[in-house]
C-alpha cells in the first residue's frame, strides 16, 4: 500500500472506489446506485468547471470569509515551556467550524443538479446547522437528522437550525447518536432519492460523498500552506499538525495540501475520542485497533463486536462519537503517512480548561482533544519545532456541556 | 444446481398464482419463536426469507428495524441462524429458504466460511442487501460454486443498461424493488406502473423467476398477481410486533396473516 505523489488523496482510489485496495467502496442498496453515479459524474465534471470553480472561490471568500486566521498561541507555548504552539482557527468561518466548506460545496451541487430538497447527518449540530445556512443562503428546503441524545447535548446548534428554517428529524434507534442520525438519513435518500440531494457530514460513507467533503475541508490547508510560508519564509523544517478525528473531515482538510512532504518534516497526528476514562465505549477505531468492516456503504476500521454489529460509542464530544472514520485515515494510517491516538473525555476537558485560561480561543470539545495532545507533547519539544492545532470548531454548542462538568466556565 | 428455488416458482406457476415468499427475521422474537413461525407458515410459503438481523440497516424501514433490534436484543448471533435453518430444514413441510441481510455480517464471518455454513444447513440462496452489482461479481462465483442461488436486486432507478448487464449476471431469481422506498413503505406507485417495469425485466430475460417485494400488505397483493412471486416482509414484522404488545402469540397470529395472504393470490 503506497501513497501516490503529486495526486490527491481524494483520487487515490481504484476503480470500485478503495483506496489502498481495500478502504472505501460503494457498499450500497441497488436504489442509490443511480443517484451516486449521477452525483459522481456531475461532480467530476464541476470540479474542472470553470464557471463553478470561480462560484465556489467567490463564497469560500464572501461567505465562509476565507482565509481563517492562522495565530501563535503565544501564552500557551511560553507555559508549557517547549515547542512553539500554533492554531489554525476554523472556527472563525462563517457559523463557527469547518462544516461550513462541504455544505456550501453539497448545496451548489444540488442546485446545479436542480434539485430542490437536501438532507443531511449532524452530530455536534455543526454540520447541521452549516447545511441549514447553506440551504436558506441558496433557497433549498433542509431536513437535518439528528439522534435524539445529540439535541439534547447540543441544543444551541438546534436553535440555530430551527432558525434557518430546517426541520430536525429526531431519530430514537440505536445510541440516537450520529451514527444513527447517518443510518436514518441514508434511509430518507433511499426512498427520495429521486427529488433530494444527500450530504453526508464528514469524509466518511459512500466513495462519492468521501471525495467531495474532502476536496471542501481542502481549502484549510491550502490557506495554511500560505500562511505559514508568509510567517516563516518557507516551510520550517519540524512541523506537526495536530488534528482531531471523528469521520474525519476537518483533519483530511487540515493535512491535504502536505502529504507530498516528508513525515520527517511534517507529521501529522489524528487524535480520537477516547470516551469517559476507563470506559470501553470508546469511538477511536484507528488508535483502538479495532476491525476492518462495512459501515454506511463504506468499508473503514470500525468499532464492532466479531459478529460485525457496530458497536455503541461514548464520548464528551458528540462530533467524534462515531464508531467508523474516513476510508482516507485508514489508508494514511496502514501507509504510515499520518499517525493516530486517542484523548479521554477528562484529558479533553482540562486542555479546554488550560487553552481558555491562557489564550483567547473558544475551541469546542473536539479540537480539544487535538489541544490535549498538543499539550501532552509540546513540553519534551525544541522551542524550534511547530504544534499546529486546527481549532476546527466554536464552544459556544457546548455551552450546557461545559457548565456541568467545569466550574468556572465562563 | 439451483433446483429447489427453481422448483418452487414451477409449482405456483402449474397453480397458475404468484409464488408468496415471506420474510422474517431470525432470532424475532426469540430463536425458539423464529423457528416456530417458520414451520407454522411453511405450508403456505412458497419460499422463506429468512434475515439475519444487523443494527445498522441502511435500507429497512421501521418495522424490520423493530424486529432486527428486538433479535440482536435477545442475543441472536450468526451461528444461532445456521441452526435455526438447519432445525428448519428437517421439517418434512420445510420450503426453500434464503438468507438475506447486510454485507459486513458476512465479511466478519468470513466468506468462505459463512458459505460453507451455509451449505451445510442446507440455505438455498442468498440476498446482501448493500452489495450491488458489480461489486457482488466474486461473491456471487462463489455462491453459484457453491450451488446458492445468489440474489440480484433490481429497482425502479435502474438504468436499463444497467438492467442487461444484471440479469445476465443473475441466477435463477431476481428481485425487482417496487418503488424508491426502504422495506415497509407504503405502495406510493401504482400497481400498473410497478407491472410495467416487471415486464421490462421479463422481456428482456423471460426465463429467470422475478419476484417483487417492498410494500407488499394484504391489501396490495392481488393487484400484482401476475407477478412470478410476492415478497412481504414488514406486514409481518408488524404482526409480530403487534402480536407481542396484545400478549398474543405472534406463531398463530403470523400464521394466519399468511394463510390470508395465501388465499388473495389463488
Amino acid at each position: 500500500m503506497k501513497i501516490k505523489k503529486r495526486i490527491p488523496l481524494i483520487d487515490q482510489h481504484d476503480k470500485l472506489g478503495f483506496w489502498g485496495g481495500k478502504f472505501g467502496g460503494s457498499y450500497i442498496p441497488e436504489t442509490l446506485k443511480k443517484p451516486v453515479d449521477d452525483l459522481t459524474k456531475k461532480f467530476s465534471k464541476l470540479r474542472n468547471n470553470k464557471s463553478f470553480l470561480k462560484k465556489k472561490d467567490y463564497y469560500f471568500k464572501n461567505y465562509i470569509g476565507s482565509p481563517t486566521p492562522f495565530v501563535k498561541l503565544e501564552n500557551l507555548s511560553k507555559h508549557l515551556g517547549g515547542a512553539q504552539i500554533w492554531a489554525k482557527v476554523v472556527s472563525e468561518a462563517n457559523g463557527g467550524a469547518h462544516k461550513i466548506y462541504n455544505a456550501t460545496v453539497h448545496a451548489l451541487i444540488c442546485k446545479s443538479m436542480g434539485k430542490k430538497y437536501i438532507v443531511g447527518d449532524t452530530g455536534a449540530g455543526y454540520a447541521g446547522k452549516m447545511l441549514s445556512m447553506a440551504a436558506k443562503k441558496f433557497g433549498l428546503k433542509c431536513k437535518i437528522f439528528m439522534g435524539a441524545k445529540d439535541i439534547k447535548r447540543q441544543k444551541p446548534n438546534c436553535d440555530a437550525m430551527r432558525k434557518n428554517g430546517a426541520e430536525i428529524v429526531p431519530v430514537y434507534t440505536g445510541s440516537q447518536t450520529l451514527v444513527d442520525a447517518v443510518s436514518e438519513c441514508m434511509r430518507y435518500w433511499v426512498s427520495n432519492c429521486d427529488t433530494t440531494h444527500m450530504c453526508v457530514g464528514s469524509t466518511v460513507g459512500p466513495n462519492i460523498f468521501v471525495k467531495v467533503c474532502g476536496w471542501s475541508t481542502s481549502q484549510i490547508s491550502k490557506e495554511l500552506k500560505v500562511q505559514i510560508k508568509e510567517e516563516f519564509g518557507k516551510i520550517p523544517k519540524k512541523i506537526k499538525l495536530i488534528n482531531c478525528v471523528g469521520g474525519g473531515s476537518s483533519a483530511y482538510g487540515f493535512w491535504s495540501e502536505f502529504v507530498d512532504f516528508p513525515k520527517s518534516q511534517i507529521e501529522f497526528i489524528g487524535v480520537e475520542a477516547g470516551g469517559p476514562k476507563h470506559s470501553k465505549l470508546h469511538a477511536a477505531p484507528l488508535s483502538r485497533g479495532a476491525k476492518l468492516g462495512i459501515l454506511h456503504g463504506a468499508a473503514s476500521y470500525v468499532c464492532q463486536n466479531n459478529d460485525g454489529q457496530i458497536n455503541e460509542t461514548e464520548s464528551i464530544s458528540a462530533g467524534l462519537d462515531y464508531p467508523g472514520v474516513s476510508p482516507i485515515h485508514c489508508f494514511l494510517k496502514d501507509t504510515k503517512r499520518a499517525k493516530y491516538t486517542y484523548a479521554t473525555d477528562e484529558e479533553a476537558l482540562s486542555a479546554y480548561k488550560l487553552v481558555t485560561k491562557y489564550e483567547k480561543l473558544n475551541p469546542s470539545l473536539e479540537p480539544s482533544h487535538a489541544f490535549a495532545e498538543a499539550i501532552k507533547i509540546a513540553q519534551n519539544l525544541n522551542k524550534d519545532e511547530i504544534i499546529i492545532v486546527n481549532s476546527c470548531g466554536d464552544a459556544k454548542k457546548d455551552r450546557d456541556i461545559l457548565k456541568k462538568r467545569i466550574k468556572n466556565y465562563v | 444446481m439451483f433446483n429447489s428455488i427453481s422448483e418452487a416458482f414451477k409449482k405456483a406457476k402449474k397453480e397458475n398464482r404468484p409464488a408468496l415468499l415471506t420474510y422474517t427475521v431470525a432470532g424475532d422474537s426469540t430463536k425458539k419463536k423464529s423457528l416456530e413461525i417458520l414451520n407454522s407458515i411453511s405450508k403456505n410459503v412458497d419460499i422463506c426469507e429468512l434475515g439475519f438481523p444487523h443494527n445498522t440497516p441502511i435500507a429497512d424501514g421501521g418495522q424490520i428495524q423493530t424486529s432486527a433490534y428486538r433479535a440482536i436484543k435477545n442475543g441472536i448471533k450468526i451461528r444461532d441462524i445456521f441452526q435455526i435453518v438447519k432445525k428448519f430444514k428437517k421439517n418434512k413441510y420445510s420450503k426453500p429458504l434464503i438468507l438475506m441481510g447486510y454485507y459486513n455480517m458476512i465479511y466478519q464471518y468470513g466468506e468462505n466460511k459463512f458459505l460453507n455454513d451455509c451449505k451445510k444447513s442446507k440455505v438455498d440462496g442468498l440476498i446482501v442487501v448493500d452489495l450491488p452489482w458489480p461489486e457482488n461479481k466474486n461473491f456471487a462465483k462463489k455462491c453459484k460454486k457453491n450451488s446458492i442461488s445468489f440474489i440480484q436486486l433490481l429497482s425502479p432507478t435502474t438504468s436499463k443498461a444497467r438492467l442487461k448487464k444484471i440479469i445476465k449476471d443473475s441466477h435463477n431469481m431476481i428481485y425487482y424493488i417496487s418503488m424508491l422506498s426502504t422495506t415497509g413503505g407504503k405502495l406510493k406507485v401504482s400497481p400498473k406502473k410497478i407491472l410495467f417495469n416487471y415486464n421490462e425485466i421479463k422481456k428482456i430475460s423471460p426465463k429467470k423467476n422475478c419476484v417483487i417485494g417492498f410494500g407488499i400488505t394484504e391489501k396490495t397483493i392481488d393487484k400484482l398477481k401476475k407477478a412470478d412471486g410476492l415478497v412481504v416482509g414488514s406486514a409481518i414484522c408488524k404482526e409480530i410486533t403487534r402480536s407481542l404488545k396484545n400478549r398474543q402469540n405472534p406463531v398463530i397470529n403470523v400464521s394466519k396473516m399468511v394463510t390470508k395472504l395465501k388465499n388473495k393470490i389463488l
